[in-house]
């Protein structure tokens, strides 16, 4: 199809669609209505039920664990997708002669860029860290907690080369804690199943309200994901990297 | 206040898509999508939205206090995960079809192998 005419067909297939969705947004309820009933029971017993202060998390991590469960494997898949498509043709003389040019790149890059990579990355891994850990008490949880700790590898390699983020998340490390994260929410799941008959039902006392933690079992699955999204995130930017590099390599 | 919210979702699904089809470059093809899904955010959100409420977090308000709607907020974490893996798999499949093709335009490799 011409551009002309795919342009055409978009412009009617657009009016159309804003269209039916302004039909569609108008008769939404409003935001002076209450919530709707299941928002509401959460809203109103989450923390009684839970001990945890934040619902969102308690919704996330306890009463729909399963949705994230299967959120979690999309993830686990997603990287393994990305390693499969990249590391298919690579040979080992490659990846000498990139390491190489690496080390080069290395000496260019400016002391202030250098210092301030190497400044972040402490202070990015307590942060990612601490947002993982408080997940249920304060906005924060697993999956930003993960991503926050795969930013920290990206400081890593801005701070110094491509060798050093191999030395300090070498690819296996990475790939283990995605194993070990996306494992260990199944076997929380399987807990639920041996001690309360049901999976993903929570099996452990839920502690004091405000305390790290509380919330039974979500604080374990909270950190079982944070290590799987770490992971995932760090192999994802691992792969994608080796790809800059190696490039960089068989053009140079 | 929520009609806003509305129209803003509506308006980034629309450039997104009209990003999207007249793109001449898959990276760029790939943004236009994330802007095009980012219009579910703001929709999810508006839709939970509660006038003079609280987030659903009781760190420090009184269990009882009104907040805005969990579970829509739960279902935007879903959704930005699933934007994230989109993203990382589609410019994997870039990468292997620049070395594949030898282009990166999407008119370009439908003309090689169409």
């Amino acid at each position: 199809m011409s551009p002309r005419g795919r342009a055409w067909l978009f412009v009617g297939g657009a009016l159309g669609m804003a269209l039916l969705l302004a039909w569609g947004l108008a008769g939404v309820p409003g935001s002076d209505v209450p919530l709707g009933r299941y928002a509401g029971l959460l809203a109103d017993h989450a923390v009684a039920e839970r001990h945890t202060t934040n619902v969102v998390i308690a919704t996330a991590f306890d009463y729909r664990a399963l949705d994230t469960l299967g959120e979690e494997f999309l993830l686990f898949v997603a990287a393994v997708g990305t390693t499969v498509l990249l590391r298919a043709t690579r040979e080992e003389r490659d990846e000498e002669r990139a390491a190489r040019l690496d080390e080069q790149r290395g000496v260019a890059t400016s002391d202030s860029l250098r210092a301030l990579g190497t400044g972040l990355v402490g202070p990015t891994v307590v942060l990612g860290v601490y947002v993982t850990a408080h997940g249920q008490l304060t906005p924060g949880g697993g999956f930003q907690g993960g991503v926050v700790l795969a930013a920290a590898l990206l400081a890593v390699y801005v701070a110094g080369t491509w060798l050093a983020l191999r030395h300090v998340a070498p690819v296996s490390a990475l790939e283990l804690s995605e194993a070990v994260g996306a494992g260990g929410f199944v076997l929380v799941g399987i807990g639920g199943l041996l001690f309360a008959a049901v999976f993903l039902e929570n099996f452990l006392p839920f502690g004091t309200k405000g305390d790290v933690l509380s919330g039974g079992m979500v604080p374990l699955a909270n950190l079982a994901v944070g290590l799987e999204v770490a992971g995932a995130f760090g192999v994802i930017l691992t792969e994608l990297l080796d790809q800059i590099v190696l490039r960089r390599s068989a053009s140079g | 206040m929520t009609a806003v919210a509305y129209v803003v979702a509506v308006w980034l699904l629309l450039i997104g898509l009209y990003g999207a089809v007249t793109s001449r470059h898959l990276v760029h093809l790939v943004v236009c999508l994330t802007v095009a899904q980012s219009s579910t955010y703001v929709l999810l959100l508006a839709v939970g939205y509660r006038d003079g409420a609280d987030a659903p977090i009781f760190a420090d308000i009184p269990v009882g206090s009104p907040v805005v709607d969990p579970i829509v907020q739960a279902l935007t974490l879903t959704d930005v995960v699933v934007e994230a893996t989109v993203v990382a798999l589609l410019l994997a499949l870039t990468v292997q079809a620049r070395k594949r093709f030898g282009t990166v335009d999407p008119d370009g490799i439908r003309e090689l192998h169409g």
